[in-house]
């Protein structure tokens, strides 16, 4: 059975060329690039590549690049980062009621510590207006932080606007901004959105787990929390995880933004189209949305139940969040969705890799999963 | 909207018969930087090139901060372009600087009227922009004296221009116009200061440096690569010289009185950089020396220095403090590489008391009981060569 993977927003396959390029650096290329010898200023050649290339990526400079071992790990950098570097400007965070859980459990811990956290909800098309925002954002405010597109229904947030608003306020905070599901699919200039801290992970991008990076702006300093090495300018000492970062750098060096965003939306529009036309399915991502992801609810038809049911013919989809692991959905509760829509909420997410097959494939599935599951 | 970049000439203006060399420069070197970022219609006129993109999609705020490395520019400015009809100016003029205008409190509009058929006066033009901009802006006051935003009207020969505040540009003048010069590069923080402000005053550049493994690392070597990098962005094509200098030094260190072991290097550093000089038809040795700085820099040791060549030296930061020099490093993005912490040349085989007053005469004795000629012959005919490209 051929298979069909339609979870690409929880993780993608990794590129050939980002697994070629993994295991040269682990089996040929594998010196310290801290070290001062020629195999050490090899590796450390890679490194300098993989940053450039990912630099680049998002019109950014190198220096403002910082490799880190994942999403999670560039927005608690980013959060717990502003926080302490902060502590004495104010002790508010404004973020949204949507964000993925590495944010939002971040900032919950820091509410422990006694920093008030303001979560803004979505209006009903799943976005975070920036006038939402205006009023939340005082003189006490250290950090905004609103992610660039939501990882369950593809909603896109108007991220450059918020972050003129806060300069218009005058404001102190910083503006981070996750981009964990936006990066690789739109187009991304770092000086135009005019953030201070952009969250960037691999593994959606074909490349492997356990790397991403965090862009910090010129000028803007956070402060580290891990200690023991000049590594990443020091706010990420330890020695770089260079076969993952020159796989990074590779994948990353794969992009054809605009060629995959025109093939995804017609995949998209393919899906809706079929899948919409049977009965008791409902479409959850906003109008807005990147096509990149596709929301919908087999209504009746719990989300796990229809999971493991499209699991038994080789696809692949989510319910939610893969990270939120069969909780139920933060995101589509704040959309407003009925309990009923959001019990039977799955999510199909693409890349460049998949086909009409996998759609049709999928269709079919799902067809005869309406006719015969239980429903509730 | 069409959006193209003003851009305004230096002391080139000043230029007699030969400014057209000046200006063909200026836009061969704009043509250059903006190599990879789309086609361009490069035009001059009026001391004015106007830089305008053949499509929509040029990343024009990547185009600045190239201009912005450019010598020979004073200053710059996105404009938007429109007819000239007075009715699409009042339309276009709030709309274009509308983020600028927003976060101003006061203005005012300047304009310059180049067509003296324009029907309009410049104080009538001045007059309706600021009306118009007043109208969709009532938080806004004009201040003629002292405005936070000046906006400009342009009304040239085909079309009329609408520009916020100009930005400053590199100043200078264009690279390749003054000839040929070497610099003699170690890795500090003076040398790419020094090859940044001679790059400035119109020449192009090639470097010389020394590596003496294993007492220096190649990644001493690399960094000076990385150094180049950054001036080269201003300077254009580089192309770099490596010197394999150990046995010299070795020669030195074993042979030589200990308190000129450095007067002595530096002296065969400047034999062996002006050979490549004159090699490469450079007209000019470049040093970031700075007087008084170390040993070697004393207006005596300077004096030894000199006599080993007969070529020019230019010492651009010769009256600069450090202070003075580390702001242009790291305006110029030099600064955090060169405190990258490698041995150089200059750091091995120092002695504890360095001469800082020798005497030519003795210095040139010293020098002399060694046979340094094949030492030298051999290391040119080993020189590595590297082209630095921005």
């Amino acid at each position: 059975m051929t298979e069909h993977y339609l979870d690409n927003s929880a993780t993608t396959r990794v590129s050939q060329l980002a697994a070629k390029k993994a295991l040269q650096i682990m089996t040929e290329c594998y010196g310290n690039p801290s070290s001062l010898h020629t195999k050490g200023m090899q590796a450390e050649q890679e490194l300098i590549k993989a940053r450039k290339i990912i630099a680049d990526s998002i019109k950014a400079k190198e220096t403002e690049i910082y490799f880190t071992s994942g999403g999670t790990e560039a927005n608690n950098t980013a959060i717990f980062g502003t926080a302490k570097a902060k502590a004495r400007q104010g002790k508010k965070i404004v973020t949204t009621a949507i964000e993925h859980s590495s944010v939002l459990e971040a900032c919950e811990a820091l509410q422990k510590q006694g920093y008030e956290v303001v979560y803004l909800t979505p209006n009903e098309n799943g976005i975070v207006t920036a006038e939402a925002l205006e009023n939340a954002v005082d003189s006490d405010t250290i950090l905004v932080s609103v992610m660039a597109v939501n990882n369950e229904t593809g909603a896109v947030m108007p991220i450059e606007h918020i972050s003129k608003i806060i300069k218009s306020k005058k404001s102190n905070a910083l503006f981070h901004t996750d981009m964990v599901q936006a990066y690789g699919k739109i187009h991304i200039k770092a000086s135009k959105i005019g953030a201070d801290l952009i969250s960037l992970s691999a593994h959606k991008v074909h490349a492997p787990k356990g790397v991403g990076a965090l862009y910090v702006k010129s000028g803007v300093r956070i402060s580290p929390l891990h200690f023991g090495g000049e590594q990443e300018r020091k706010l990420r000492p330890g020695t770089e995880a260079l076969p993952l970062i020159g796989a990074f750098g590779s994948a990353v060096s794969e992009f054809d933004i605009d060629k995959n965003m025109q093939y995804v939306k017609e995949l998209n529009e393919y899906a809706k189209e079929k899948l919409l036309s049977l009965e008791g399915v409902y479409l959850n991502s906003p109008e807005n949305a990147l096509p990149y992801v596709l929301n919908l609810s087999v209504l009746g038809i719990r989300s796990e139940t229809m999971l493991h049911h499209l699991e038994a013919s080789d696809i692949f989809v989510s319910s939610g969040s893969a990270c939120a692991k069969g909780k139920k959905s933060h995101v589509l509760k704040a959309l407003g969705l009925s309990e009923k829509r959001a019990d039977s909420a799955i999510r199909i997410s693409f890349s460049k890799l998949n086909t009409k097959e996998d759609i049709d494939a999928l269709y079919e599935a799902v067809k005869i999963g309406t006719k015969t599951l239980v429903r509730k | 909207m069409k959006e193209i970049i003003l851009v305004k000439l230096g002391e080139i203006v000043l230029k007699g018969l030969n400014r057209r060399t000046f200006e063909d420069m200026l836009k061969k070197n704009i043509k250059n930087s903006l190599r990879g970022l789309g086609s361009f219609e490069i035009t001059c006129a009026q001391s004015t090139i106007s830089i305008s993109p053949n499509s929509d999609d040029v990343d024009l705020d990547e185009v600045c901060e190239r201009i912005s490395k450019i010598f020979g520019i004073v200053t710059f400015s996105r404009a938007a372009v429109c007819e000239k009809d007075m009715e699409q100016i009042l339309s276009l003029a709030p709309d274009y600087l509308s983020e600028q205008l927003e976060n101003a409190k006061t203005f005012k509009v300047e304009a310059k009227r180049s067509d003296k058929k324009f029907p309009l006066k410049s104080p009538d033009i001045c007059r309706e922009t600021g009306a118009a901009i007043l109208e969709k802006f009532p938080h806004l006051t004009v201040d003629v004296h002292n405005p936070d935003l000046t906006v400009t009207v342009e009304v040239r020969d085909f079309k009329a221009y609408i520009r916020g505040e100009a930005q400053r540009g590199a100043g200078g003048i264009p690279v390749g116009t003054g000839g040929l010069g070497t610099i003699l590069i170690s890795g500090g923080i003076d040398s790419p200061v020094a090859a940044y402000m001679m790059a400035k005053r119109g020449l192009r550049l090639n470097a010389v440096h020394f590596a003496s493994p294993p007492y220096t690392s190649p990644r001493a070597e690399q960094k000076v690569v990385k150094l180049l990098q950054k001036v080269s962005m201003y300077a254009g094509h580089i192309k770099m010289f490596t010197v394999p200098f150990t046995k010299i030094q070795e020669t030195i260190q074993s042979q030589c009185p200990e308190e000129l072991f450095t007067i002595i290097m530096r002296r065969l550093m400047m034999d062996i950089s002006q050979r490549i000089a004159k090699q490469t038809e450079s007209g000019a040795l470049i040093t970031g020396e700075s007087l008084g700085q170390v040993a070697s820099q004393t207006i005596y040791a300077l004096g030894c220095t000199d006599e080993a060549t007969d070529m020019v030296v230019f010492r651009p930061l010769i009256g600069m403090d450090k202070e003075e020099i580390i702001k242009i490093s790291r305006k110029i993005d030099t600064f955090d590489i060169s405190i990258e912490p490698y041995e150089d040349c200059c750091t091995v085989f120092t002695p504890k008391h360095p001469r800082t007053r020798p005497v030519l005469k003795y210095v040139k004795e010293a020098q002399s009981k060694v046979d340094f000629e094949p030492m030298i012959l051999e290391a040119l005919d080993n020189l590595k060569t590297t082209e630095i490209y921005p």
